[in-house]
Formats: structure tokens, C-alpha cells, sequence
């Protein structure tokens, strides 16, 4: 368990890009939302509609123009260098490309490590350990067997469990995770978010699932947030918006997915 | 003309990279596309089908390699022209837009440019093509896709992706192929641009009866645009049936497997399935099907002979056990 | 709403364990560093004959004495011998040994190469890093600094400087190798780091808690391993042929024992004419094959940053 898992507030957040040539772009409009202690919230929208932006703001990537965000106590955009380094003990984040996140040249095993010895000051021996028993957690076993690989030797759903367990390794309060799954293959997309699912369950920690598939979303989250152009239109419980969508973007939205399953 | 289209027998592509191993990307593949037909193509990563697409169009590139078998378009063997007669055949025969179409404009000229060079290149003896003429059928082809027409005038980087991807489409036209290739046409697209520029390829392909051949690895889209599906898997063609038929039931493993992977998420209940192992290591020429290790049906036979492509439903699947079950089951009927 | 699966067994390893076995000695990084570097560079044909051949140059220069037959500085053989029995190369106009003499040379030769390779190359990375992992002011100024002197002409320069410092000696050569040959390799290695800088995996080090030292040194360079290789090998190569050039050219200081300086000595004493022609195939020979070895070797350096490489097929 996470020594505490705190609630994660926006309040009133704006955040505006200086571009050349387009002027001021708005990427974030007045976005307030709450994450409490375990919950698991969807944030979807099309490119361009400021999740990634918001996956920046919640990491303490970014600063916002105007409004603050807030981890329990700890106001995330007044941190600086080392306080930021603290919050991500607290506070991680699941990258959407699993062949970008790995450092081509360090094994699973260096990876996995390293928030272990930063974050839970181990020794090499229990790091060792720990390392072990995040890749079983995370179905990569023989644990011993993965360790010592590198990046290019593992699939593409591999290697984003090791991003998984690498997240997870310094137990974190609060995982974001963007577009975990949409560069895997539909056949591994199960396998990968119910590992989601499972170890945010049994570890008590707050997920923001950052995503343009509505699928994922359902399955994983319970409640939703839906993003067009920088502002949250429509909000509410993850079943009950996609069902009953009220905006009229989500109702777009969810008429552009291709969906021939449906009755 | 009667006949199908383009009709491909034992076509065999090789990867043979300068180090590392070789890899056999498309086995054995036989494929019909009938005239003013929307054929789809799915299949997951590494399952052979944007190598299928560009060896029916002829633009592999080494590595690669057309190893074996016929392609023959409207009767011509295509599968060994190059040069002159090939550059022939593609005008009025058969196009390819690629998969980030945006990529495949030139950055530094406009998309008027574009449009000249293809028709240029492809003009017919005594065809003079100026400016104005190009301007005028630029239009044409922009208003096809549903483009204003001073995106001639426009640089690919003044355009949004999904222009980008119309523009493509556009040129791919601009020849009056008989057959266009689309290698996931919409994939690097937002989800809502995918939408329109799905519906404008099926209007596209209903309004001028070109025959249509979509590569995707999304088989809800592939299920939702076209009239036929074929599914790949580890280089070969497992399973081809009517989409309609699909949806309410495949007849390959694998194909069942990959539809369970798919919901509605506006369902009461949704399951989201996946299927467990990875595809098979392309580099072994293994006999058997290729599917065995994942398959929950296996037998024996599975291991040792490759399932043949065989009539099964309205279509064709290659499943020892499940042709097996469908004789038993005529048997008992019959 | 659920995740049904049919049977979603732990991910079984599908690659077998190639590469590099896990070691169970402890050696020091750096140590460590340097045996795994050049195991991967053996894997490439073409660099194993550089490296064998660059071997050579440097038992050549480590066994010199033990093997030398004569002293190099030693005049009291008769001058002007050409090659014979006892004097394989010949004797200079002083009635110094050639041969030992060049034997004595590599030392300088290879000396140089790598001091100057190394001391260009770790200006042109230092200067490259911190330029490219922090944009800004600092960025700028030292982008500045490097156009400037990229386009300010090497060999004049380098002829000025040498001409400049009053000692002549071999570490004079060193610094003015090194002042002239760092701002490619700084323009490079910037424009690599600031495309390294973006990636998800730097981002990934910053998230496990890593320190800034740790980030660039551990995440960034090792990526660059390849580049920053290349790019020594590139300044040795220079600095080779520039030290040969200015010792032959008088620039350097007449009295050491170099390959530049018995070309330099050749010249001077007209070797052709008075038949000591080993005294200029042997030491251009040579600095051609060092040459040639450096550039062997860096055919196999791609491999060093791309695991993907090193396996054989």
C-alpha cells in the first residue's frame, strides 16, 4: 500500500502556448476536476484537445498560465527541482509508446531499479528482490529471465509492462497513464489493462487514464471526463456518459467510432 | 471483362534484411478482388498485410522480395514488369495511397505541384498538360474529396492531417485506376477526422466503382467499410469471407479470437477479450498452422500440415478442425 | 463491466537471452565500460582488422625499447647508410638509426592521436551537452561560440598557433590539435542531445527520480556512445596527420623522435637522392596504416549505441 494516497485537484487551470506563427494557443481552458483517494477517472478527447497537456500539468512536466494543482497538500505547480523530484515519488506516469519509454541500453532489471534506490533508498540486495517481484506482479516471469534483457529483445505488450512495473516500483498515490494501450495490438490490450485494473485495485491508488479510445475507458474507469478543445464538456460516471452522452461533442464522439457491434 | 480483377496465386514475399535473419512476411497467398468490389485486409502487427498491399501493387522495396507466384491485373501478368510497361499499367490501373499519405507529399511544393507531376508523368501520347489544365482537373479531383479548391495553392504543412490524407486520396485518383490500395488510410488520423474520411473512401468507391482494397488492423472499421474481409495472420490469408457474415460469426480461431477483442462501450455489459502468446517467429519456416500455439482447438494435425484456404461458409477459411466439423455437419445434413 | 480473457497466462519469453550472458565479475564502471565497448566493436569485421592493426602500432610503441636494436639518439653510427643487415631502414645524415627511431616514433604518433582525439572530443561533448540539454542563454552563447569557430580556417590556424608558442613540444601540438578540431563534434553532438532530450525514456529517468548528472551521463551520452566514438576517431585521425604535418613542416620541435620529424629530416637531408628512401616510405606508411586502422574501427561504432547490432546473424 502507498503511504497515503491523497486527492489530486485542478482548480480553474488555463495553460496557453506562445506558438510561432499561430499566436497564443489555448491548450487548456478553465479545466477543474478531482480526483479522489482510489479512483480511477477517464480523461478522453481527440488530439488536440489538451490531454496530454493536462498528463503534463498533473506531473509537474508543465506549469499552468492560471489556476493551481494541487496533490493532497503539496500545490504541484510551485515545485521546483527538488520538490518536484519528490512529487514523483507520489505521482507517476505510463508513457503511451513502449519503444520510446525504455532507454535502449539498460535492461529491464537497471530500469525497474533505479526508482527503487532513489525513491526507497534500498540496497542493491532488496532492490534485487523488489525488482523480482514487480515483474512477476506484472506477469513478466521468470522474473530472472527478464531482468537482464534489453528493450529490443521484448514485445511491444512486454515491454509496456516493464513501463508498468517501473511506474509502480516506487508506489506511487497517483499513476496517469497516456494512451497506455493504443500502440499495442488489439489482442494485447486486454491483457495489459486488466493488469491496469488488477494493480491499481489491490495497491489502493488513484489512476487518470488519459485516452481517445472509449472502449479502454469504460472498461478500465469509472468516472469520465470528456475534452474538447481545452475544456471539459461533459462529465459524470464512465457507463452513464457514454450511454446518456448530454453534449453535443460527446455525442460526435462516440458516433465516430467505428462500431459495427453495436445492436 | 469477366474475371476477377486482379487475381493473385502463391504469392510469397521474403524480408532479407543485410543482417539478421530472413524473414518469409507473406506465405502462399491466393486473392481474388472483383471489379467495383471494397475488399478488406486485417490483420494485427507483423501479419504481412501493408507487405501484401504493396506487393500487389508492385512498390516493394528491397529488402523485400516477390519470391513466388502471379499477379496479373486485367489478365497481365504484373507480378515481373518493371520499368515502361509498369509505369503503363499504373496509369488507368491500379494506385496505392499510403498510410501516412501526409508523409508522402513533398514539403517543399505546393499540392498544384503535386497534381502536375502525377499527370505528367503519366500523360499519354499527345496529352498536353499546362497549368491551366492541371489547375482545372486539381479542382476537380479536390472536389471529390471534398476540398475547397485553393488547397492547390496550399503547402502540406499549411494543411491538418485528415486534408493531408485528402489530398493523397485525390492523387490517387487522378489516374482513374481501376484499383486503389489503401494502407491504413486513417489510422494516424483523430478519431473524428477518421470518421469523414472513411465515409468520403466509401462514397468515393460507390460513386466511381473503383475496386477498393482497405489494409487496416482496425477490424471495426474494416467490418463497418467494406463488403468483403479478408483476415491475416503470420503472412497468410486465414480467413475471407462476406463482412456481414463475420459479424455474427467467423470460422477461424483466430479470427473469434480477434472479434472478442472488440465491444460496443455503450453495452450494458462489456467484455473485452485478448488472446494470449504472440504470433509466431517469421524468421522458422515451421509447417503447420501458424496458429497452433494459441489456438484453443489445436490438434495434431494443426502442428504438422498447413490448413488450406478452403470454401467455409460463404467464404473460405484455413482451419483443419473447424472444415473438418463443417463436412461432419453437411454430412449429417445431407 | 469487466476484463474476460481467455486464459491470459504470465508473458512467456519469446527471444532467447543473446547478447551480453550476465557477468558475474565486478568490475569498476569504467573498466567495464571499456571491455563491453570494444567486445561490440570485435563483432564488426571490418573494425577487428583496425583494431588489430592498431594493436600493432601500439606494441610497436609500448616495446620499443626491448625491441629497438639501437638508440635513437645515439649518432655514432656512419650517416647515410641505406638499408642493410645491420640497419634495417638505414641511418640519417647524423648517423642515427632509422629503424629505431621509427619504432621510437609511434610513441609520439600514437601519443598525439589520442590525446588530441581525446581532448577535442571531450570539449566538443562537454560544450555539446550542456548546449543541447539546456536551451536558452546558455545555448545560444555557446552556439555562438562554436560557429565562430567553425568557420575560422584550421590548418592556417593551427600553423599560426604552432608558430606562435615559443616551446615546441609535443603537448604544444596536443593543445593546438585540440583548439582547432572540437566545434564540429560540439555541433553535432548539441544537435543529438537536443533530439535525445525529448525522448520518453529521458523523461522516464527524470520520473525514477534521477539527478540531472545522472540523467545526462547515464541516459543521454550512452546513447550517444556512437556519436561521440565516431567523433574521436575523426580528431585522432586529424590529429595524427596534423602533428605529422607540423613536425614535417618545421613547427614542431626537431629533437623529438617522431614519424613527422624523420619526414622532416628526410626532406632536410635530401634522403631520396642519397638513397635512405625508407626514411620517408617507412614513417608515411606508417601514419597512413594508423590512419586507415582508425577508420576501420569506426565502422563498427554504430553497433555501440544500437544493441540491435551486435547480435550476429
Amino acid at each position: 500500500m502507498p503511504a497515503e494516497v491523497k486527492p489530486l485537484t485542478l482548480d480553474h487551470v488555463t495553460k496557453t502556448f506562445r506558438t510561432r506563427g499561430r499566436g497564443r494557443v489555448t491548450a487548456v481552458d478553465d479545466v477543474s476536476f478531482t480526483i479522489e483517494p482510489g479512483a480511477a477517472v477517464a480523461l478522453v478527447g481527440a488530439s488536440g484537445s489538451g490531454k496530454s497537456t493536462i498528463a503534463g500539468l498533473v506531473t509537474g512536466a508543465q506549469r499552468p498560465t492560471a489556476g493551481t494543482v494541487t496533490y493532497g497538500d503539496t500545490v504541484v505547480d510551485r515545485l521546483r527541482a527538488g520538490g518536484l523530484r519528490r512529487y514523483h515519488h507520489d505521482v507517476q506516469i505510463v508513457f503511451q509508446d513502449p519503444y520510446g519509454a525504455l532507454n535502449p541500453l539498460h535492461t529491464v532489471g537497471y530500469t525497474i531499479a533505479r526508482p527503487c534506490r532513489n525513491f526507497l533508498g534500498m540496497s542493491a540486495r532488496e532492490t534485487d528482490q523488489r525488482v523480482r517481484q514487480l515483474l512477476e506482479q506484472v506477469g513478466l516471469t521468470p522474473a530472472a529471465q527478464f531482468a537482464p534483457k534489453l528493450p529490443h529483445q521484448l514485445s511491444g505488450g512486454q515491454r509496456q509492462r516493464v513501463v508498468i512495473a517501473r511506474a509502480l516500483a516506487c508506489n506511487p498515490g497517483l499513476v496517469v497513464a497516456d494512451e497506455p494501450v493504443s500502440m499495442l495490438d488489439v489482442s494485447l490490450r486486454a491483457g495489459v489493462l486488466r493488469l491496469l485494473a488488477d494493480l491499481r485495485e489491490s495497491r489502493g491508488l488513484s489512476l487518470l487514464y488519459i485516452t481517445h479510445d472509449l472502449l479502454s475507458a469504460r472498461v478500465v474507469t469509472d468516472q469520465i471526463l470528456v475534452l474538447h478543445d481545452g475544456r471539459v464538456v461533459e462529465s459524470g460516471g464512465t457507463k452513464q456518459v457514454l450511454q446518456h452522452p448530454t453534449d453535443p461533442y460527446t455525442v460526435r464522439l462516440l458516433d465516430a467510432i467505428p462500431n459495427p457491434f453495436a445492436a | 471483362m469477366s474475371g476477377p480483377l486482379l487475381s493473385a496465386r502463391s504469392v510469397d514475399v521474403v524480408y532479407e534484411p543485410a543482417r539478421g535473419l530472413r524473414i518469409w512476411s507473406v506465405r502462399d497467398v491466393d486473392l481474388d478482388l472483383a471489379e467495383g468490389e471494397f475488399v478488406g485486409l486485417v490483420g494485427e502487427s507483423g501479419c504481412g498485410k501493408s507487405t501484401l498491399g504493396y506487393a500487389l501493387t508492385r512498390m516493394l522495396r528491397p529488402p523485400a522480395r516477390l519470391t513466388g507466384g502471379r499477379i496479373e491485373f486485367a489478365g497481365v501478368d504484373i507480378a515481373y514488369l518493371s520499368g515502361e510497361q509498369l509505369r503503363q499499367q499504373r496509369r488507368d490501373g491500379f494506385a496505392l495511397v499510403l498510410q501516412s499519405g501526409m508523409n508522402a507529399l513533398n514539403p517543399v511544393r505546393c499540392v498544384e505541384h503535386h497534381f502536375g507531376d502525377v499527370l505528367r508523368a503519366h500523360a499519354r501520347a499527345g496529352e498536353n498538360w499546362s497549368r491551366a489544365k492541371v489547375r482545372q482537373r486539381g479542382a476537380d479531383l479536390l472536389d471529390k474529396v471534398k476540398l475547397p479548391s485553393d488547397v492547390l495553392r496550399r503547402y502540406p504543412h499549411e494543411l491538418s492531417g485528415g486534408m493531408r490524407q485528402r489530398v493523397a486520396i485525390a492523387l490517387a485518383l487522378a489516374l482513374q485506376p481501376r484499383l486503389i490500395v489503401f494502407d491504413e488510410p486513417t489510422t494516424a488520423l483523430d478519431v473524428v477526422v477518421q470518421r469523414a474520411v472513411m465515409e468520403t473512401i466509401q462514397e468515393l468507391q460507390r460513386a466511381n466503382g473503383f475496386t477498393a482494397l482497405l489494409i487496416s488492423h482496425d477490424l471495426g472499421v474494416v467490418l463497418e467499410a467494406t463488403d468483403r474481409v479478408l483476415v491475416m495472420y503470420a503472412g497468410r490469408i486465414v480467413e475471407d469471407q462476406p463482412a456481414g457474415d463475420l459479424l455474427t460469426g467467423a470460422h477461424h480461431p483466430y479470427t473469434e479470437a480477434l472479434l472478442r477483442c472488440y465491444a460496443d462501450p455503450r453495452a450494458d455489459e462489456v467484455t473485452l477479450g485478448g488472446i494470449a502468446g504472440s504470433p509466431p517467429d517469421l524468421s522458422l519456416d515451421e509447417p503447420g498452422c501458424p496458429f497452433t500455439p494459441r489456438c484453443p482447438e489445436a490438434e495434431d494435425v494443426c502442428r504438422q500440415l498447413d490448413p488450406p484456404l478452403e470454401p467455409l461458409g460463404r467464404g473460405a477459411a484455413a482451419c483443419h478442425v473447424r472444415a473438418r466439423l463443417a463436412t461432419k455437419g453437411a454430412a449429417h445434413a445431407g | 463491466m469487466s476484463i474476460l480473457s481467455t486464459q491470459l497466462p504470465a508473458e512467456t519469453s519469446v527471444a532467447p537471452t543473446a547478447g551480453m550472458p550476465a557477468r558475474r565479475l565486478r568490475l569498476p564502471g569504467p573498466v567495464l565500460f571499456v571491455v563491453r565497448a570494444v567486445a561490440t566493436l570485435w563483432t564488426n569485421g571490418k573494425a577487428r582488422i583496425g583494431m588489430v592493426v592498431f594493436g600493432c602500432f601500439v606494441l610497436m610503441a609500448v616495446l620499443a625499447p626491448a625491441v629497438a636494436p639501437h638508440s635513437p639518439y645515439s649518432t655514432d653510427y656512419p650517416p647515410y647508410l641505406g638499408p642493410s643487415g645491420a640497419h634495417w631502414f638505414g641511418t640519417t645524415g647524423n648517423g642515427e638509426d632509422v629503424f629505431s627511431q621509427f619504432l621510437y616514433g609511434a610513441r609520439v604518433s600514437l601519443l598525439v592521436g589520442l590525446a588530441a582525439g581525446l581532448g577535442a572530443t571531450a570539449v566538443a561533448a562537454v560544450l555539446g551537452l550542456i548546449a543541447g540539454y539546456r536551451p536558452g542563454v546558455i545555448d545560444h552563447l555557446l552556439s555562438f561560440v562554436t560557429n565562430i569557430a567553425l568557420v575560422l580556417p584550421g590548418i592556417p590556424l593551427m600553423l599560426i598557433l604552432a608558430a606562435y608558442f615559443s616551446s615546441h613540444s609535443v603537448w604544444t601540438i596536443v593543445l593546438v590539435v585540440t583548439l582547432t578540431a572540437w566545434a564540429t563534434g560540439a555541433r553535432v553532438i548539441r544537435s543529438q542531445a537536443i533530439s535525445l532530450r525529448t525522448r520518453d525514456f529521458v523523461s522516464s529517468a527524470t520520473f525514477s527520480g534521477e539527478r540531472l548528472g545522472r540523467v545526462v551521463f547515464r541516459e543521454i551520452l550512452p546513447n550517444m556512445t556512437s556519436l561521440v566514438a565516431a567523433n574521436f576517431l575523426a580528431a585522432a585521425t586529424a590529429a595524427v596527420t596534423a602533428e605529422a604535418s607540423l613536425e614535417f613542416l618545421g613547427l614542431g620541435n626537431p629533437a623529438t623522435i617522431s614519424w613527422g620529424t624523420i619526414l622532416y629530416h628526410a626532406q632536410q637531408q635530401n634522403a631520396l637522392l642519397t638513397g635512405q628512401w625508407m626514411m620517408i616510405f617507412a614513417p608515411g606508411l606508417a601514419i597512413a596504416l594508423l590512419i586507415m586502422s582508425l577508420t576501420l574501427i569506426n565502422f563498427g561504432v554504430d553497433a555501440l549505441s544500437n544493441p540491435r547490432l551486435r547480435e550476429k546473424s
